[in-house]
């Protein structure tokens, strides 16, 4: 034997064509990237193969003479010999398809998926002419509601197992499984267990039949009739490459694309179906005034005119520090860019916050080296979760999390108040109340819980709940990085484009390109004129307005009356303010009150950047025209600046992106492909935050845990139709044990206050909840828990008390 | 003459409380077990590979061999004892572990003694009540007695056995199938490779699947050496076998006969088994020589002796032990829907040319048998067959017309093979009795009866 290193690919000879091929790879992927497509049904290359429905068999010799196996089975060896076109492989392939096609309901004329059907094409393609098939096909009852969205025909179902292996392995929700045996096998849910998966658009989208149909979209278009462009999800900040899909002007399907680096092709349904608001009646699509307490439709030059006149007066009395701009996560990157320019630049205010205070400060997020998903998942790591639970607020990310714990020996250390979905693979889950995070990480670190196997450490950090002051998270934060030097964050903030706004300088104290006020800089010199001091952040400004100390409040596309902890305080600051300037699609709790309605265009009308969690930024791109004269808010931006007399130098997306890559060192000649590119460095430099000190918890009260659901009453949620029959009916939900104590019985309608208000809802027992918490989802219509928070308090400790019985 | 018959698995049958403790005491029981961990579990695991005891379950894999394929510092390794006999015609698990259990848990104990095996998993068929009923009571007699559980009979060698009922379906006999089902799952077979339940089985660890017959052989052999177990039987294939003839033959039933030795003609015509065909003016049509998997034989084949390696060069298998005689009153078009039926309604539903390919036979087959068959019937249905099962499909030869045997086993599209097993009938009926399947379907009538009269119960 030679000593040579082993060889690290492996020859194989597909089609009489020699190509080296990854050891481990499988045939079928080998042949694919040489350009030799073997037809396949259920083989789906981010799924474990099953080798089921026999299409992908071609004849393979191994030594031992040629035989006819699964190519998705079989991984390439050496010297393996492979023939997709022989008469052998011909026959099993039409064989397999006309059994297939025997059940299968020639109904293509009338079936969604006729025109985009792999059993459809590959017929075509590799199939039989006729059928010889003369008896009864099977008939079942159909379609079957798997669930609100999913309509299930099982005739047409060629039971390739995608859908069931998808919810199985991949979502971890296995609620459709096969049943029945032989050629009357078929998919379905247990009895009384609808298919309720955060996941199950993914499924639609992956059948390779017409079996799958999602409500939103089911005959409202053929495939032949749609246009579509690759563009970015922004239901959240995971950032999940889709496809756009429209039919006369109206945006009718979003598809997921397989984003090696972020959502390996998968969506969760809040981001696959939020597409309805879009195309919303409620849309705002002229701007308005407010005239004698209404607010009126006028004209773009009157709405611009008043609202830039506000801004001018108020600088003119009171000094730029009156202006306030909230909000921004909903922007693009330019459009981020150009409203910090005019904020910083031409108006001269720091008083900019995109997060409403249910975030982390910006410059700690801005400061830590910051992880990518793929290296948060590397085989072996650890993860500790700090955050919101992700399956509920960064759905794509759980996906990611749990692959990489379920299939890649990754663990996951959680610390915090409340279970997530990825608690039953926890290898450590901590509970500790609200508030005493930076204690249990203390404690944690003491003890030495990160092992020396712990492989590369990620730290998933966000904001568990709004009824916990961000200050707690932060301390432990700034521990942990100062504790493991060489661990890596993935910041889990939530709003779509909440990174580009913190990167394009939309937060106190910092510009954009990772810089802080105050510091020299190219951008400084470029823009002229920056201010000086780190203006306030979101409760700042709410305080201050509230105070009567901001004349004009911009809100960004921002509803603080429901997003913002504090509704009190955010009511109040909306009064407070002399001028409220709403640049908004919809008419919110909080833009109904401004005085100035700037209509703005928003995903899949704009064109542009988002960046997601990882800094990575994406491109968002336009497929339809915004309605009515909305506008995009860059043009918003430039022509208020204009108005204001500055200039802010662009006048076109393109003219923004190139001033972004000339003056942000984290973005300098960054080239976005539609996979992406990663902005990276910072300036900002990391500051501990110090732990707040948190009362201990009264016996006689609980402390709440107000953290969010997939469905909640955000404003995309509410207007689309199909997603808003899935938000729940607001509840507080308590340990079954506590019911004793507080004397009441579950179901019954209880008051819980708080020293800020309090709110009327049902209590039910949950045996997941903390001991001594009472869990309420936030932003939930029907419950307005923020009315139970005050930014005075880092935690929120409430009673529980039973209603008067009524009739 | 048939070889003389000699009782090894069966010996205690004559007893009726041959399934109690004490009658399986009074007769040597666990006295092998006794033997065995006298000896080191290497010499006992040389003693079974001397004796080239072969697998009862169908395949013939030497089960000395068969233990040695866990990998080695694997742990924990499982033994799984397939009891789902369920193969058409096959009835001859069912009576060891209805009337000797115990002689069951003892073979069961000296392969987990001999192989190294931690736990054991004993998986019998839904449909045996009596079986498990035995089965249980004599696992709760001997864990009682200390012969299963922690330190057996004094022993530093523990280890548990674990009684799981099937829920009633023909492939969890298949060993990956059966694997699913004990885990839980859906029985649908693993495929092979990577899942060779010995390196990955039960719960992904190293998993050794005996059949019950295999494992019932132990006591006897470690009672009384691999030299005496030779004796019997032939060279290739020793000591004796189970075999359940049914059909129209006088005397059905389960009997042990010389492994390798006998022959079918032995077998369905001497005194000591069948004595002949159940009627002195019908003569013998065909027989399934190995459960409903097996391409037919014909009265050419009566002489082969009953080994795996004649019958699968003469085109078909030995398999579970289960002979099915047809007499010529047998229609064979109803014969073959007979069986092909039966996959059609036990494929799991997994491969599609099984799931979809099985009942299209069967509506065929219907609807000749019904009068509307189609002359390109009969090469549709051998076409769907060759769907199924690529290539010459094995079958007898035939002498006479010049027709050679094709060996088996044959190719097949699915994962396993129960798909091709619905293409065995067809095949065979199609090959010898084409003439059948065209007088049904040109003349819509035949002349052939069709009848089944009740026949005296089976004997041992």
């Amino acid at each position: 034997m030679s000593d040579a290193p082993p060889k690290s690919t492996v020859t194989v000879t597909i089609d009489g064509k020699e190509l080296e091929a990854k050891p481990g790879e499988l045939v079928i992927d080998a042949a694919e990237r040489d350009g030799v497509y073997i037809p396949r049904f259920c083989y789906h290359h981010r799924m474990k193969p099953v080798g089921m429905c026999r299409m992908c068999l071609v004849e393979i010799d191994t030594g031992r003479g040629p035989a006819l196996q699964p190519s998705c089975m079989i991984p390439v060896s050496d010297g393996m010999k492979v023939d997709t076109t022989s008469e052998r492989t011909k026959k099993a392939q039409d064989g397999v398809l006309e059994f297939l096609l025997i059940n299968h309901p020639l109904d293509c004329p009338v079936c969604d998926k006729g025109g985009e059907c792999p059993l459809q094409d590959q017929t075509m393609a590799y199939g039989p002419g006729e059928s010889r098939f003369i008896e009864e096909k099977r008939h079942y009852e159909k379609p079957v509601a798997i669930s609100e969205l999913v309509y299930l025909d099982r005739e047409r179902c060629i039971l390739c197992d995608r859908c069931t292996r998808f919810a199985k392995e991949v979502a971890g929700d296995p609620l459709i499984h096969f049943i029945n045996r032989g050629a009357n096998t078929e998919v379905n849910t247990f009895p009384d267990e609808p298919f309720r998966s955060y996941f199950s658009g993914n499924t639609v989208q992956i059948c390779p039949v017409g079996a799958l149909t999602a409500a939103p979209y089911r005959f409202r278009a053929r495939p032949w009739d749609l246009e579509e462009v690759e563009s970015t999800c922004q239901g959240c900040a995971v950032g999940c490459s889709v496809t756009v899909q429209s039919s006369r002007n109206r945006v009718l399907r979003s598809l997921g694309v397989d984003n090696d680096a972020v959502n390996w092709s998968w969506l969760c349904d809040r981001g696959r179906f939020n597409f309805e608001a879009v195309n919303h009646p409620d849309r705002l699509g002229e701007p308005m005034v407010r005239k004698g307490g209404q607010l009126q439709q006028v004209r773009w030059s009157e709405a611009l005119a008043a609202a830039a006149r506000a801004i001018r007066t108020a600088v003119a009395d009171q000094g730029p520090q009156s202006v306030a701009v909230l909000g921004g996560a909903r922007l693009s990157n330019e459009s981020q860019y150009a409203w910090a320019k005019l904020a910083k630049a031409v108006i001269g205010t720091d008083n900019t916050d995109a997060q409403l205070g249910d975030g982390l400060p910006a410059d700690l997020v801005q400061s830590l080296p910051r992880a990518t998903i793929a290296q948060a998942c590397a085989p072996k790591g650890t993860i500790v979760l700090l955050g919101p639970d992700p399956k509920e607020q960064l759905p794509v990310l759980y996906l990611r999390l749990r692959h990489a714990i379920v299939e890649d020996g990754a663990k996951l250390v959680e610390i915090g108040a409340a279970p997530t979905g990825l608690t039953k693979h926890a290898s450590q889950s901590v509970r500790c109340l609200p508030g005493d995070l930076a204690e249990a990480v203390r404690s944690l670190l003491d003890r030495g819980f990160m092992k020396a196997d712990a492989g590369p450490v990620t730290v998933v950090v966000g904001r568990p709940a709004l009824s916990e002051d961000a200050t707690a998270i932060a301390a432990a934060t700034s521990m942990l990085h100062e504790a493991l030097p060489e661990a890596r964050f993935l910041p889990a903030l939530v709003r779509g484009n909440v990174f580009g706004a913190l990167d394009m300088g939309l937060a106190p104290g910092l510009l954009p390109g990772r810089q802080v006020v105050g510091e020299r800089s190219e951008l400084a010199e470029a823009w002229q004129s920056v201010p000086k001091d780190r203006g306030l952040d979101a409760t700042g400004i709410l305080q201050a307005a509230a105070a009567g100390q901001i004349e004009v409040l911009v809100l960004l596309g921002a509803d603080p009356v429901n997003d913002f902890p504090d509704r009190s305080l955010a009511e109040r600051a909306l009064e407070g303010a002399s001028t409220v300037i709403a640049v908004d699609q919809f008419l919110t709790d909080s833009s109904s009150r401004a005085h100035v309605v700037l209509a703005a265009a928003g995903w899949a009308e704009v064109d542009g950047t988002t960046t997601n969690l990882e800094g990575r930024v994406l491109p968002l791109r336009q497929k339809v025209t915004p309605p009515g004269a909305a506008r995009a808010d860059w043009m918003i931006a430039t022509e208020l600046a204009l108005r204001l007399d500055g200039d802010l130098g662009v006048d076109s997306i393109d003219s923004i992106w190139q001033e972004i890559r000339r003056l942000c060192p984290s973005h300098r000649d960054l080239d976005v492909t539609d996979d992406g590119g990663l902005a990276f460095g910072t300036s900002v430099p990391f500051a501990a935050v110090k732990a707040p000190t948190v009362r201990a918890l009264d016996p006689s009260a609980l402390r709440l845990v107000a953290g969010r659901r997939m469905y909640d009453g955000a404003v995309l949620t509410t207007h689309s139709p199909s997603l808003a029959a899935l938000i729940e009916s607001p509840t507080v939900r308590l340990h079954p044990e506590d019911f004793a104590g507080l004397g009441i019985e579950p179901g019954r309608q209880v008051r819980v206050s708080s020293p800020a208000g309090s709110i009327e809802l049902a209590a039910v027992a949950d045996p997941t909840v903390g001991r001594g918490t009472a869990a309420i989802v936030a932003n939930v219509p029907g419950a307005e828990v923020n009315r139970l928070i005050s930014v005075d308090s880092a935690v929120t400790d409430v009673r529980i008390d039973t209603m008067a019985a009524r009739d | 003459m048939a070889p003389p018959i000699v009782h090894i698995v069966c010996e205690r049958f004559r007893y009726p409380d041959s399934h109690t403790l004490d009658r399986y005491l009074a007769t040597g029981g666990y006295e092998g077990l006794r033997r065995a961990l006298a000896r080191t579990p290497e010499d006992v695991h040389e003693e079974v590979r001397n004796a080239n005891l072969l697998g009862r379950g169908g395949a013939g894999f030497p089960a000395g061999v068969k233990w040695g394929f866990a990998p080695a510092g694997v742990w924990p390794r499982y033994l799984v004892v397939n009891g789902d006999e369920s193969e058409i015609g096959t009835y001859k698990d069912r009576p060891l572990m209805e009337r000797d259990p115990h002689q069951l848990i003892e073979g069961c104990l000296i392969a987990c003694y001999a192989a190294g095996l931690s736990q054991c998993f004993l998986y019998i068929r839904g449909e045996m009540a009596l079986a498990q009923e035995r089965v249980a009571q004599a696992l709760n007699d001997a864990y009682a007695a200390g012969y299963i559980g922690r330190n057996i009979l004094g022993s530093n060698f523990s280890v548990d056995i674990c009684l799981h009922w099937g829920a009633g379906a023909y492939i969890v006999g298949e060993e990956t199938a059966l694997i699913e089902s004990l885990e839980g799952n859906r029985g649908m077979p693993r495929l092979k490779p990577p899942y060779f339940p010995a390196a990955i089985g039960l719960y992904g660890k190293p998993t050794i699947v005996n059949n019950i017959e295999t494992l019932s052989n132990l006591p006897w052999l470690l009672r009384h050496g691999a030299d005496a177990y030779k004796q019997y039987g032939s060279e290739t294939s020793p000591g004796t076998r189970l075999f359940a003839i049914s059909g129209h033959v006088k005397r059905p039933g389960v009997y042990e006969v010389q492994h390798g030795v006998t022959t079918f003609r032995d077998l369905f015509f001497d005194e000591q088994f069948c004595q002949g065909m159940r009627s002195g003016e019908h003569a013998l049509k065909m027989f399934i020589p190995g459960g409903g998997s097996a391409p037919w034989f014909f009265p050419e084949q009566l002489d082969l002796p009953l080994e795996a390696r004649p019958v699968g060069a003469a085109g078909s298998m030995l398999g579970s032990g289960a002979i099915v005689v047809m007499d010529d009153t047998t229609d064979a078009v109803q014969a073959t829907l007979r069986v092909v039926r039966f996959f059609a309604r036990e494929s799991c539903g997994k491969c599609t040319p099984c799931r979809e390919g099985t009942g299209w036979l069967e509506t065929v087959l219907r609807r000749i048998l019904d009068g509307h068959g189609r002359s390109s019937d009969i090469d549709l249905l051998l076409d769907i067959g060759d769907n199924i099962s690529p290539g010459p499909y094995p079958s007898a030869g035939w002498e006479e017309a010049g027709v050679a045997p094709v060996p088996f086993p044959p190719r097949q599209t699915t994962i396993c093979p129960l798909g091709p097993s619905a293409v065995a009938p067809v095949v065979s009926a199609i090959r010898r009795f084409r003439h059948e399947f065209e007088a049904r379907i040109t003349r819509r009538t035949v002349n052939i009866p069709f009848t089944v009269e009740p026949q005296e119960p089976a004997h041992v």
